[in-house]
């Protein structure tokens, strides 16, 4: 609702943000107090509208994925394989198996990281600087497995529409056995330091609750949703990718309130470490690397002896593309070469490599997908993450739109601060974990 | 209640109403028109179809093929584990719908989304103004004919109310 | 100038002072995280335990304008948000310094539409920018070491109500 000064009624308008302490993004919240208590409030948000959707109109299908990083900034992987499997939706294709346990690998870091982020910026708020430290440190470890694998820490754009971008690293197991060690401690010691700490308790007890009906009347899912305890998570109700192999719980809160949201996405972390012992143990094994006796060959010399014949030992690929050499590349992409790129040695060596490779990327040809539609959702960090893609047969999406769980969540945020004191928004707008991009897109 | 048995119901009580339904049993898709859209919301929302969970809303610019905007709502039932579209064409001219802030709490922001976005007219919104956009902005930037780089004067200075 | 050489004297002095008020500025860097975006999480990660900020004197963060001397903006600035932007420059006490974190900063980054600002620098002056989609907290970390050599020898405004 809008605000207006109510000179008669003694009360004062403040605001808080948009550039506030919170650390959460840029949101602007004006209160009408009276004393310390909130009589109404207004929200306002776009203060990082960034075009997202009218840009990706601007984009081929495959151009447009980093900027689907960029939405859910703490858990960018979730957002590239939404996008990936409401791709393969549309087109009809299916990822190989050992790209499908990748995508759940990397999905559950990013779930992981994620959480850290919110619980660790919700403790910092309420005063607890040191849970900030831990948890940031714990991040560290996990950033440090996803950067083995695809070379970037945050905004990776691994998971491509097809499978992903590159096999694990070879070492990647000693990395990984690491993270989740470290952040096993990392979470006994929070727990310990925030879940019985009276402090804590009264900042976050009985407030900002929310009623089941409620929320499913504003929209929530995910944590938020669960921890008013409706049973809800989109990994169990419409089951993707390879999640029904795996053995996790899904933890539900009771009140609604700040405590059973931290709660929840304190035993959520627990659930994902499982998902990812779990995924680690049952990948399908790696395809070996054909050991020749020849040594590889430069990516020069290999075009100027395609010229000649047809049979070319392994080429001597950039770092780059490390993870992605022919061998293992039937492992990470499905094989269908209208809508995944051809490994690059035969790009280099084979006539029809490089005529899929030129197809791919040309303007006006690449991922032509069929005229229609499709809406796929996958569980984000903060709920139903839902990708609607309207497609009208060329090289660009007609309507790509995002069902962002933060957008719905934070449009309860009035009703959940009227009332309260000043103090109590920022225990409350931390446990909803808002995260901007995905919020203003 | 299966999706056939969905349509051909929601076909019964409504008759005429609905122009298209096809369900491929994952996803039901219902066109329908403008003016049955709150009795029909409504019914989807109450037992025994349940679909209490409104996901999504949004709104696509068809204006150069069909001449129209099209309105599409996703609605999920947490008992049935059921999603449906329903889809509405509104004329390329002065777009106007009913609101639905009575019957969703979340489809006040999203309808607001859509009218900064597409200038969608929502009747009977509670408070209907732009949300992403700043006060001041003309346009509609997501309909086809605003161009992507088109640069407009910055907003005035000071945030004051 | 009047300075040039009117007393040997004043010169070795004011030229000291410089130097010890350079020496001074550089190493205690108060500043604001005007975060918005994404670069936000590598600038958590760069002021955390593993890439300590502490260590450069600038760790401690000020969380108001007034009492901030280093405006560090990080992340995507809209349309929206630019007046908001001058304003809590414009509020900020001289010496105050710029940093730009991250391209969006820089020039605008991969938005180049009707809601994002095209780079920071067509509303403030910056001092040092910070590229990369997010940088590295490595890269976060020689952008304060370039912002500290520059404190260190740029002409400190110490000598008030006297403009040459």
């Amino acid at each position: 609702m809008t605000l207006e000064p109510r000179p008669e009624r003694n009360t004062m308008l403040l605001n808080l943000g948009p550039s506030h302490p919170a650390m959460h993004g840029t949101v602007r919240i004006m209160v009408e107090l009276e004393g310390e208590r909130i009589l109404n409030s207004e929200v306002e948000i776009g203060y990082l509208h960034r075009g997202f959707e009218k840009t990706c109109e601007n984009r081929t299908y495959f151009n447009l994925l980093p900027y689907t990083d960029r939405l859910n900034y703490v858990s960018p992987l979730i957002n590239n394989a939404g996008y990936a499997l409401a791709m393969e939706k549309l087109l009809g294709i299916e990822a190989p198996e050992r790209a499908q346990y990748i995508r759940v690998l990397m999905c559950e870091l990013s779930r992981i990281s994620d959480h850290l982020t919110s619980v660790a910026a919700m403790g910092m708020e309420c005063g607890a600087f040191t849970v900030f430290l831990y948890m940031m440190k714990a991040r560290e470890y996990i950033w440090d497995v996803i950067e083995f694998t695809t070379g970037a820490r945050m905004t990776a754009s691994y998971i491509r529409i097809g499978g992903v971008r590159a096999d694990l690293h070879p070492d990647y197991r000693a990395a990984l056995e690491k993270a989740v060690r470290e952040t096993r401690k990392v979470l006994k010691d929070v727990h310990g330091l925030l879940d019985k700490n009276k402090i804590f308790l009264d900042r976050t007890k009985g407030l900002g609750a929310l009623t089941p009906e409620e929320a499913i009347s504003y929209g929530w899912t995910g944590p938020c949703l669960r921890s008013t305890g409706v049973r809800y998570d989109v990994r169990k109700s419409r089951p993707y990718l390879v999640y029904d192999r795996m053995d996790f719980d899904v933890p539900l809160g009771a009140n609604g309130d700040n405590y059973d949201r931290y709660m929840v996405r304190m035993m959520e972390l627990d659930q994902s470490l499982r998902i990812v012992e779990q995924t680690a143990a049952a990948l399908p094994p790696r395809a070996p690397i054909a050991a020749g006796d020849r040594r590889p060959v430069e990516p020069s010399e290999a075009i100027r002896l395609s010229k000649g014949q047809r049979v070319i030992g392994p080429v001597r690929l950039s770092p780059n593309l490390e993870g992605s050499e022919k061998d293992v590349y039937g492992d990470i992409q499905a094989a269908d070469r209208r809508w995944t790129l051809p490994p690059k040695e035969d790009t280099y060596t084979t006539m029809e490599g490089l005529i899929n490779h030129f197809l791919f990327f040309m303007k006006g040809r690449g991922i032509r997908p069929p005229k229609g539609e499709v809406y796929f959702s996958v569980e984000g960090g903060n709920g139903e993450l839902g990708y609607y893609i309207v497609s009208d047969g060329t090289d660009r999406p007609y309507r790509l739109h995002l069902r962002a769980p933060c957008f719905h969540i934070v449009s309860a945020l009035e009703h959940l601060i009227k009332g309260r004191y000043v103090a109590d928004v920022i225990p409350t707008f931390g446990s909803l974990n808002m995260i901007g991009g995905e919020l203003d897109r | 209640m299966g999706p056939k048995g969905l349509i051909g119901d929601l076909e019964k009580r409504f008759p005429g109403e609905i122009i298209e339904a096809s369900g491929d049993g994952e996803d039901l898709v219902l066109v329908i028109l403008p003016d049955a859209l709150l009795r029909i919301m409504g019914s989807l929302k109450e037992p025994p179809y349940s679909f209490k969970l409104l996901l999504d809303l949004t709104c696509v610019d068809f204006r150069r093929d069909a001449g129209a905007f099209e309105m599409v709502y996703h609605l999920y039932s947490l008992d049935a584990n059921g999603r449906v579209r329903v889809k509405v064409r509104l004329p390329a001219e002065s777009p106007s719908l009913e609101s639905l802030a009575d019957l969703w709490r979340n489809a006040n922001w999203l309808e607001r989304e859509v009218y900064d976005m597409f200038g969608v007219v929502f009747r009977g919104h509670p408070d209907l103004k732009r949300i992403l956009m700043y006060d001041g902005f003309e346009g509609f930037p997501l309909r086809k004919d605003y161009p992507l780089r088109r640069r407009q004067p910055k907003a005035a200075k000071g945030n004051a109310p | 100038m009047r300075r040039a050489g009117r007393h040997m004297s004043e010169n070795y002095l004011t030229t000291k002072i410089e130097d010890a008020l350079g020496w001074a500025r550089k190493f205690s860097l108060f500043h604001y995280p005007f975060i918005t975006a994404c670069c936000g999480m590598e600038y958590m990660s760069t002021a955390c335990a593993h890439f300590d900020l502490d260590r450069f004197g600038a760790g401690l963060t000020r969380f108001s304008p007034r009492q901030a001397d280093l405006l560090l903006v990080v992340g995507t600035i809209t349309m929206k948000l630019a007046p908001v932007l001058r304003t809590v420059y414009d509020q900020m006490a001289e010496p105050k310094w710029v940093v730009a974190f991250g391209t969006c900063t820089v020039s605008g980054g991969i938005y180049d539409n009707y809601a994002v600002v095209q780079g920071i620098d067509t509303i403030i002056p910056v001092d040092v920018y910070i590229p990369g989609c997010p940088p590295r907290p490595e890269t976060v970390l020689d952008g304060f070491l370039k912002l500290q050599e520059k404190i260190r020898n740029q002409k400190q405004e110490w000598r008030w109500g006297r403009k040459d």
